[in-house]
């Protein structure tokens, strides 16, 4: 279920605040439009990306997808599951479907970002 | 009405329907930009007129089915067997599209599913593509494969004994890319040693290319140099000639990362340097890497066993500017034949010609070498292709050979001035020991 | 179930007739003294020649080509491909010929790639052809080189953004990443051409030119043309035609009279030569006269009436291709033209743009078309409506066509139009065969409100249905043995 702390970007991504750590996700909007997701490119650890730069892609069968970091941050953890089993994020968006854990480097980023609500809002208008 | 099958009476039943008064108003837009002046071409010709129009022209061209051809230098005089032409000839698959809709594709599907399999089977690596343009295509593409930002990577290392216009055509595919392009053997040389690779090798090098065999028929200790190169993390491409594969140990046995090659070869007519066969073979950690297409295996919502174009996220069709390659097509028709040709070999049937090659290049270098005054330059094991220097000029022995009927070979004057009597002659299984022995004769002859 | 030549291979079968081997005395011996002999032979296929040739006369009928009936793919001009074109380039004074040979002995071919190129020269208004890019990708990756060259001999190396439409096929951007350049990406208007304001918002000095193609995607015709020419060129910026599109020109708009700079051509598309299940192809590159220096070389001219293969271009972009492109496509290319003059080909552009026009009217009453006004060659059809209100997807009206006997439309592009349909009318279909697929199309139109589950598990008469795509990727089998 998506709780509280969950802020989303205008791309689809989703971010879970614990602290200075954030996870990292896509929406099950975007799972739904995406399809079967069949390959994940996540970036290497350590690496450092400004607020929605473009730090991986998820691709379908059909489609690439870029995946824009919604808060800026260095990698500190990739879920190494979705290299043999992309399925996950299919299965589970907001949860074991996760893409990074990231050490945020400006809290106020967030925000920048909508409320579950807001997205919920930011959908019926595409 | 030439291709056109509509009729005046149409056109004009059809402007109604449109609800336009003529032809012109469709073109309306294009006039408004400015009259473009009349197309300027040769007045049509009918169809007999045309034929033998054609038959002429081919005429004024000299070619192999008159003459006993020692032409190689990456394109051989190989048999063709007539299946290979009567199955492309079916106009079910020379006339269809790229098999973007696999429920009336196929066949195509199939055929390149095959063609895979095979060009594994050849070069002993896990994936290959559907083929790309041509041997020099597929040697830059692989050489791009390899390059990685991440590694920092930036160079390759070439023999001096690519053929020559495969140099050019990877300088220019890899320059634009800020690729650098080192060399290693000397301009003069014949053969380039296993020592001259190794001696280079750097961690900037983000791949060796080795040929299989070289542009005078080489062949080297390649996994000396592969073992070194794995040593120091550099990828190995191999350039391969296919009915060599046949023969000698695949480049997947030999540890090679990457396997291109010229397939024209297998089944496809020499046809003045083109349409040819680029192959790409690499081992499974490349499979994203792969540019072109690739077909799969898998199911229908049936259970019906089928094909596909699969990993098609690789291609520009859907990354766009984040492709690896822009490369759209594939050679289909030609991977067809290759297909053909080597189903119609068989693993028996393509050794032997791999054997017949080889055996009767050895027969013909040892029969020149007993010439005065030739020598032989090669000095290790060749294949289907060798080099010799003569005490003239290689044009004058070409040239009086012509007046009897033989393509003697390929002057290597034409690429490089200080090698203007040497001359590179290349022998298939097509060459009867009684042509073999014409040739030494006719050679004799001039000397 | 047997589908591959490998499901009939059989030891001791086999198909191949060599000779006797007269040099048994000669052995392989050396090769295994220097550890280089193949131990195990390649698993290729053992077959007999009969089961050979059923095998693959099986899988031609499997296939669907141009002579099975209409291809009505958007931006591939799947045109009728001449028999004698066949016929000329299997002649063995041009597919016996070695690459290599003395120029005196390949006059022949020599004044046919000569002449082809002149011909198409007279075609588009450019002053030279480069005939060498084997397929329109590598035509692209040679105009942007060309362009690049330019660029650097002025002055002007900062230069490396080209300018695309949004509308562009995705081999325009491949290809400007692959010369080492940046792309931006230019808006369409609402009615699907270029936006002119937006177009110069993007301009700026580093802009090296736009590629553009004309009639775009939606199959219309850019007429501000002019204005997108000098605004451009304003910037120092040269304009590349793709000439994906080139059917709908032929005797009415010569690019380069129009301020294109540089274009490539496909002549699989527009000359009639066959699409061989994916290839060969081939991408001429032609050029204005300030350009011809830097084309791909070698390259023919000819002096005192002797045609020669020349490569003394020191300002060259370089060499594409091992040889010299697909010398046996552009013979059937060249056999087109002799055949079809200028009154054929303009007769081909008019008819397509008829037949076109024709379906789209016959359409309009049925579908939402994007494509509005006159179209050229092709139109682009949305099913944005039926998608929402049906559930129905391009993909399925697609494969449902092919319970029709028809193969589909381009699908999904051009990407600015959702739920698109494109349709190409090229100019050797009957009118006949296009009332069939308007026709077909309207029931499929009727059957998507009343009976959805006809297209929703289309196609029904195919040998197999829907592929498990998934499966293809996530359960990888490339090679039938591994």
């Amino acid at each position: 279920m998506v709780s509280s702390n969950y802020r989303f970007t205008e791309k689809h991504e989703w971010v879970k605040l614990e602290k200075d750590v954030a996870t990292v996700g896509i929406s099950a909007y975007a799972v739904d439009e995406l399809g079967e997701i069949v390959f994940v490119d996540l970036p290497e650890i350590g690496a450092e990306y400004e607020q929605m730069a473009e730090f991986g892609s998820v691709e379908s069968v059909k489609t690439v997808s870029s995946l824009y970091l919604p808060i800026s941050g260095v990698i500190l953890e990739i879920n190494k599951e979705l290299l043999t089993t992309p399925d996950l994020i299919n299965n589970s968006a907001y949860e074991e479907g996760w893409l990074v854990k990231v050490k945020i480097s400006d809290e106020k980023e967030v925000e920048d970002l909508m409320t579950y609500d807001e997205y919920q809002l930011h959908l019926e208008s595409l | 009405m030439f291709y056109s099958p509509i009729t005046q009476a149409q056109r004009e039943h059809l402007l109604k329907e449109i609800g336009v008064p003529d032809i012109d108003a469709l073109f309306a837009d294009m006039r408004a930009v400015g009259k473009a002046s009349p197309l300027d071409l040769p007045e049509p010709l009918s169809e007999l007129e045309l034929k033998q129009f054609a038959v002429r022209l081919a005429g004024q061209n000299k070619h192999t089915g008159a003459y006993i051809s020692f032409m190689g230098g990456g394109s051989y005089d190989h048999f063709i067997p007539s299946v290979v032409g009567h199955v492309i000839s079916r106009s079910e698959f020379y006339t269809s599209y790229t098999p973007y809709q696999p429920e009336m594709s196929q066949g195509t599907l199939r055929s390149i599913f095959e063609f895979q399999t095979m060009i594994c089977e050849l070069t002993g690596l896990g994936v290959s593509n559907a083929s790309v343009y041509d041997g020099a295509s597929a040697l830059a593409e692989a050489c791009v494969m390899t390059i990685n930002d991440a590694t920092k990577r930036t160079k390759v290392l070439l023999p001096s004994t690519l053929p020559p216009s495969y140099r050019e055509v990877l300088d220019t595919y890899l320059l634009p890319k800020s690729v650098t392009i080192q060399t290693a053997g000397s301009q003069d040389a014949v053969c380039v040693s296993e020592e001259e690779f190794i001696s280079q090798f750097s961690v900037d090098f983000a791949a060796v290319v080795l040929s299989y065999p070289d542009f005078f028929g080489n062949m080297i200790s390649y996994d000396r140099v592969i073992s070194a190169a794995k040593e120091n993390g550099i990828a190995v491409i191999m350039l391969c000639d296919p009915i060599a594969l046949a023969l000698f140990k695949s480049p997947g046995e030999l540890g090679a990362d990457i396997a291109v090659g010229e397939g024209q070869p297998l089944g496809i007519p020499t046809a003045f340097g083109g349409p040819y066969l680029g192959f790409m073979a690499a081992s499974e950690k490349y499979l994203r890497l792969l540019p072109g297409r690739i077909v799969g295996q898998t199911y229908d919502k049936n259970g019906t066993l089928g094909y596909v174009l699969t990993f098609q996220t690789r291609e520009q069709h859907i990354k766009r500017e984040k492709s690896l390659s822009n490369i759209c097509t594939n050679q289909g028709l030609l991977a067809l034949a290759a297909t053909v040709y080597m189903a119609y070999m068989g693993p028996h049937g393509l050794r032997r010609v791999a054997e017949l090659c080889y055996k009767k290049t050895n027969y013909l270098k040892t029969r020149l070498a007993s010439l005065p005054g030739v020598t032989v330059l090669n000095t290790g094991v060749t294949f289907r292709e060798f080099v010799i220097s003569l005490p003239c000029d290689a044009a004058k022995v070409g040239k009086a050979l012509k007046a009897q009927q033989i393509f003697a070979g390929i002057d290597m004057g034409r690429f490089d001035k200080s090698r203007k009597n040497q001359l590179l002659i290349a022998v298939t299984e097509k060459r009867s020991t009684a042509e073999l022995d014409q040739l030494a004769e006719a050679i004799k002859g001039c000397l | 179930m047997k589908t591959v030549i490998f499901d009939y291979s059989e030891q001791g079968k086999s198909a191949y007739r060599l000779p006797a081997d007269p040099h048994t005395d000669i052995l392989i011996s050396d090769i295994e003294e220097a550890g280089l002999l193949r131990a195990e032979k390649p698993r290729l296929a053992e077959v007999s020649e009969v089961e050979l040739i059923r095998h693959y006369t099986k899988l031609s009928t499997l296939n669907y080509g141009v002579d099975s009936g209409y291809y009505p793919l958007g931006s591939c001009t799947m045109k009728y491909n001449p028999k004698i074109n066949q016929d000329v380039a299997a002649l063995e004074g041009f597919s016996a010929v070695h690459p290599l040979q003395d120029e005196e002995d390949i006059q022949g071919i020599l004044q046919l790639l000569y002449e082809l190129e002149q011909y198409l020269c007279g075609v588009f208004g450019f002053a030279a052809f480069g005939l060498q890019p084997a397929a329109g990708a590598q035509g692209e990756y040679a105009g942007l080189l060309i362009m690049k060259a330019y660029h650097a001999d002025q002055g002007n190396a900062h230069k490396n953004i080209i300018l695309i439409p949004d509308s562009a096929h995705g081999t325009n951007p491949a290809s400007v990443i692959a010369v080492g350049w940046k792309i931006r990406t230019v808006a369409s208007t609402a009615d699907g051409r270029v936006d002119l304001a937006d177009l110069k918002s993007k301009l700026s000095d580093d802009v090296a030119g736009i590629m553009l193609t004309n009639p775009n995607t939606l199959g219309l015709f850019e007429n501000e043309i002019a204005q997108i020419a000098e605004a451009v060129h304003g910037v120092g910026g040269l304009l590349y035609w793709d000439g994906a599109n080139a059917n709908a020109v032929m005797g009415y708009f010569k690019p380069a009279e129009a301020g294109f700079d540089i274009a490539h051509l496909n002549l699989h598309k527009t000359f009639s030569t066959p699409h061989g299940g994916g290839g060969p192809g081939a991408g001429p590159v032609g050029v204005v006269s300030k350009l011809v220096q830097y084309l791909p070389a070698p390259r023919v001219e000819v002096q005192e009436g002797v045609y020669k293969l020349m490569t003394n271009y020191p300002k060259s972009v370089g060499r594409l291709h091992s040889f010299y492109g697909n010398a046996g496509i552009l013979v059937r290319a060249y056999t087109y033209i002799r055949s079809l003059g200028a009154p054929g080909l303009k007769e081909a552009t008019e008819n397509s743009v008829l037949l076109a026009n024709y379906m789209k009217s016959k359409l309009a009453d049925h579908y939402q078309i994007v494509s509005q006004g006159v179209c050229k060659h092709e139109f682009v059809i949305s099913l944005k409506q039926e998608k929402k209100q049906y559930g129905i997807r391009a993909l399925d009206v697609a494969k449902r066509l092919m319970d029709y006997g028809f193969y589909p439309p381009t699908i999904y592009f051009p990407l600015i139009v959702s739920e698109a349909l494109m349709i190409e009318t090229p100019e050797t279909e009957p009118v006949e065969a296009i009332d069939a697929f308007v026709e077909a199309m309207i029931q499929i139109k009727h059957d998507m409100i009343h009976e959805p589950q006809l297209l929703l598990n289309a196609p029904h008469v195919t040998p197999v249905s829907r592929f498990d795509e998934v499966k293809a990727v996530r359960e990888p089998r490339l090679s039938y043995f591994r």
